[in-house]
């Protein structure tokens, strides 16, 4: 079953990315635009997802254990150090620079547009790297 | 600050979707959605890996359907300058595995259980992403 909902889970998150037009790198490059022609929406996506999600996750979280599996399994790291940091600046630049974070660049995959297979691609790669380099887990 | 091509509504609804399924996700699996780590995870862990496989065909999956239900065509506008791609990929793929998350697992999931950690890395990955925008735009 929790196979199933994964699935799901998944389908759901995608069209949410379509609706809130997320899937754009258009529109993420104007969200980011804040000197410029500013495109203020995607503020609100991230409001919408916070008012369903956060409070059901507070109610939910005390439940004893999920529907389908043994336990809940999130992070608790509360750790800033300099890997937080150096690891959002850099995302923060490649996203910037593309229009695109993890989510909607796998979903436009969808649209068989070959610039985001090649933005998909390459990020697998720095996913590696990572992985390769053990940056993880190295203080 | 020239504020253009604002939707709110569309914005706050596709948000709520995809906080939808990351309440789906974690009340039937246990587990908060980052699709980074998923994505990550999903070709170098065989822990879960068939669950994070299937979250991320969900996630092609959706934007299809949308099409499908809705008969509305899915337009996205993206650079095609194959070097920007593979650095802002690249880019993606090494800063959000060594911050541990990306768009949604810092600032959706992480945020929404107010996690200081995960706010501290989406006011980082916004400001950068900002600052990235505007030297490409405007120097």
């Amino acid at each position: 079953m929790n196979k199933l909902i994964s699935l799901i889970a998944g389908i759901i998150f995608g069209t949410g990315l379509v609706v809130s037009e997320m899937i754009n790198p258009e529109k993420v490059l104007s969200f980011l635009d804040v000197f410029g022609n500013w495109d203020p929406s995607l503020a609100f996506v991230m409001i919408g997802a916070l008012i369903v999600s956060s409070p059901l996750f507070h109610l939910i979280k005390n439940k004893e254990k999920p529907l389908f599996a043994d336990s809940f399994n999130y992070s608790k790291n509360k750790e800033i150090n300099n890997r937080l940091i150096i690891g959002s600046a850099l995302f923060g630049a490649g996203w910037g620079l593309g229009g695109l974070c993890p989510g909607p660049a796998i979903s436009s995959i969808a649209l068989l547009n070959i610039n985001s297979i090649i933005f998909v691609f390459a990020m697998f790669i720095g996913f590696y790297l990572v992985k390769f380099f053990n940056l993880t887990k190295a203080s | 600050m020239n504020i253009v091509n604002f939707t709110p509504v569309t914005a706050t609804l596709g948000g709520m979707i995809i906080g939808l399924a990351v309440v789906i996700f974690f009340l039937f699996n246990g587990r908060l959605i980052g699709i980074s780590g998923i994505a990550a995870n999903a070709l170098s862990e065989k822990n879960n890996r068939f669950d994070n496989l299937l979250f991320l065909i969900g996630l092609v999956i959706g934007p299809i359907l949308y099409t499908l239900f809705t008969n509305k065509e899915i337009n996205i506008t993206i650079s095609n300058s194959l070097i920007l791609l593979i650095c802002a990929g690249l880019l993606v793929g090494i800063g959000t595995r060594v911050s541990g998350g990306c768009t949604s697992g810092h600032g959706i999931s992480g945020i929404g259980r107010f996690s200081l950690r995960s706010i501290i890395a989406t006011i980082t990955f916004m400001i950068v992403g900002i600052l990235t925008v505007l030297i490409k735009n405007y120097i």
